[in-house]
C-alpha cells in the first residue's frame, strides 16, 4: 500500500517507521523545517517538507495514487482539512484522522472522514478501565461515520460467556469477533472457539448494538474483584 | 439579525462594531482575551474569550436562534472546521468563512460553505487598478 502520513510528531514518526518496516510505501509530510531536517537523514525519501493541508504539498506527495491518507497533526482543524481535501481532490483515498479534542468527533463523522482515532478518548477509557476493572468496552477505532466501532474488552470469570463457544452466543447482527489475545497467543476466532476467563477480545460492532454487546460480555455491575 | 462572529482580529472586530452599530445582536468570540480589546466602546454585544470558555458556552449561545455564523480567525483551517461544525450541529441557516487560500476557498464553496477569499479579492482589485 502507499500511505501518506501528515504530521511528524511522535505518532506520525513512529507510525511511519512501523509501516516502512512492514514493507509499505510511506510518505511523511512535515511543515516545521527543524523537525523535517532532524528526520531527513533517517527517513530519506520517505519524508517531505510542506503544509499537508494544501493541494500543492499533497499533490507533491503523490496523493493521487495513495491508498490511504492519515492526518495525525496536533491540530484537529488541520487534520480535518487534510482529509476533506484529499477526498475532494484525489482518487478517493481512505482517510484517517487523529482527533485531539473529543468535541470534534461528531463533526468529523458527519463530514465523511472514513475513520477517526482519539487518543484522548482512548486514554480516558483505559483510565476508566483501571478504575472499574473489567466492566467496559474500550473503543479502539470508529468507522463509517461513527456507525461501526472496533472495541476491546476482557472476559471476566463472572461473565456469562466464559467457557462458551462463540457460535452459541446470541450476538447482535453484524457483530464480529476479530481476535482473541490469550496469554502470549493471538487467536483468530472461529465459531467453535471457546471463550475463557482473562481473554482479551477485539470485536467489531455496530454502535447501536454496543449496549447489547456489553450486556452479553460483561457481568451485571461489572467485575468488582480486586486485582 | 443575530450574528455570532469567531475571531476578533482586524476584520472581526470591525465587522462586530459595524453590525452592532446598525442595531444587530452580536456575539463575538476569540480564544485570545487580548484580541477583544480591539473592540471600540460603541460595541454593545456579548464577548467570549478563551477556547475552553467558548467550548463551555457554545450551546448556550446557539440556544437562541442565530441567523448567521461568521468565522474570520487568521487561520483558514480553523474557520473551515468551525463553519462546518456550527452548521451541522446547530443548523444555522448561513455560515460564512474567510479562507485566504484560493484553492481551499473554491473547494469549500463547492461543498456549500459561503466563503470569502481576501487573496482573490485583492487580486481582482489590483488587476482592475492596473486595468489589465
Amino acid at each position: 500500500m502507499y500511505i501518506i502520513i501528515v504530521g511528524a510528531g511522535k505518532v506520525g514518526y513512529h507510525l511511519t517507521k512501523l509501516l516502512l518496516a512492514q514493507g509499505h510505501e510511506v510518505m511523511l509530510i512535515e511543515k516545521d523545517k527543524n523537525k523535517f531536517a532532524a528526520m531527513m537523514d533517517e527517513l530519506g525519501d520517505s519524508i517531505i517538507y510542506g503544509d499537508g493541508s494544501t493541494m500543492e504539498t499533497l499533490t507533491e506527495a503523490g496523493a493521487n495514487r495513495a491508498d490511504a491518507i492519515v492526518a495525525v497533526t496536533g491540530h484537529d482543524e488541520d487534520n480535518l482539512v487534510i482529509c476533506q481535501l484529499s477526498r475532494m481532490m484525489f482518487f478517493r483515498p481512505r482517510t484517517i484522522a487523529r482527533i485531539n479534542n473529543p468535541i470534534n468527533e461528531e463533526t468529523f463523522w458527519s463530514l465523511g472522514i472514513d475513520a477517526t482515532v482519539s487518543a484522548t478518548k482512548l486514554i480516558n477509557a483505559i483510565i476508566q478501565e483501571q478504575v472499574k476493572a473489567h466492566d467496559m468496552l474500550i473503543p479502539l477505532l470508529t468507522m463509517r461515520g461513527g456507525d461501526v466501532e472496533i472495541v476491546q474488552t476482557y472476559i471476566s470469570a463472572a461473565s456469562q460467556v466464559v467457557n462458551k463457544k462463540i457460535k452459541d452466543l446470541v450476538l447482535p447482527k453484524g457483530t464480529l469477533f476479530i481476535s482473541i489475545f490469550r496469554g502470549e497467543e493471538v487467536l483468530i476466532p472461529k465459531g467453535d472457539t471457546v471463550l475463557l476467563e482473562d481473554d482479551q477480545v477485539i470485536v467489531l460492532v455496530r454502535k447501536v448494538h454496543e449496549g447489547v454487546l456489553r450486556q452479553i460480555l460483561i457481568p451485571p455491575g461489572g467485575d468488582r474483584k480486586q486485582a | 439579525m443575530r450574528a455570532v462572529i469567531l475571531g476578533c482580529g482586524k476584520l472581526g472586530s470591525r465587522l462586530a462594531e459595524k453590525l452592532s452599530a446598525a442595531g444587530h445582536q452580536i456575539v463575538i468570540m476569540d480564544r485570545d482575551r487580548e484580541a477583544l480589546k480591539q473592540l471600540g466602546p460603541k460595541f454593545k454585544g456579548e464577548t467570549l474569550a478563551g477556547s475552553a470558555f467558548i467550548e463551555a458556552n457554545i450551546e448556550r449561545i446557539f440556544e437562541v436562534q442565530v441567523d448567521v455564523f461568521i468565522a474570520v480567525t487568521d487561520k483558514d483551517n480553523v474557520n473551515i472546521l468551525f463553519a462546518q461544525w456550527i452548521r451541522n450541529k446547530f443548523k444555522v441557516p448561513r455560515v460564512i468563512a474567510r479562507i485566504h487560500d484560493p484553492i481551499l476557498a473554491g473547494s469549500y464553496r463547492e461543498l456549500g460553505l459561503e466563503t470569502v477569499c481576501p487573496t482573490n479579492m485583492a487580486l481582482e482589485a489590483i488587476q482592475s487598478m492596473l486595468k489589465v
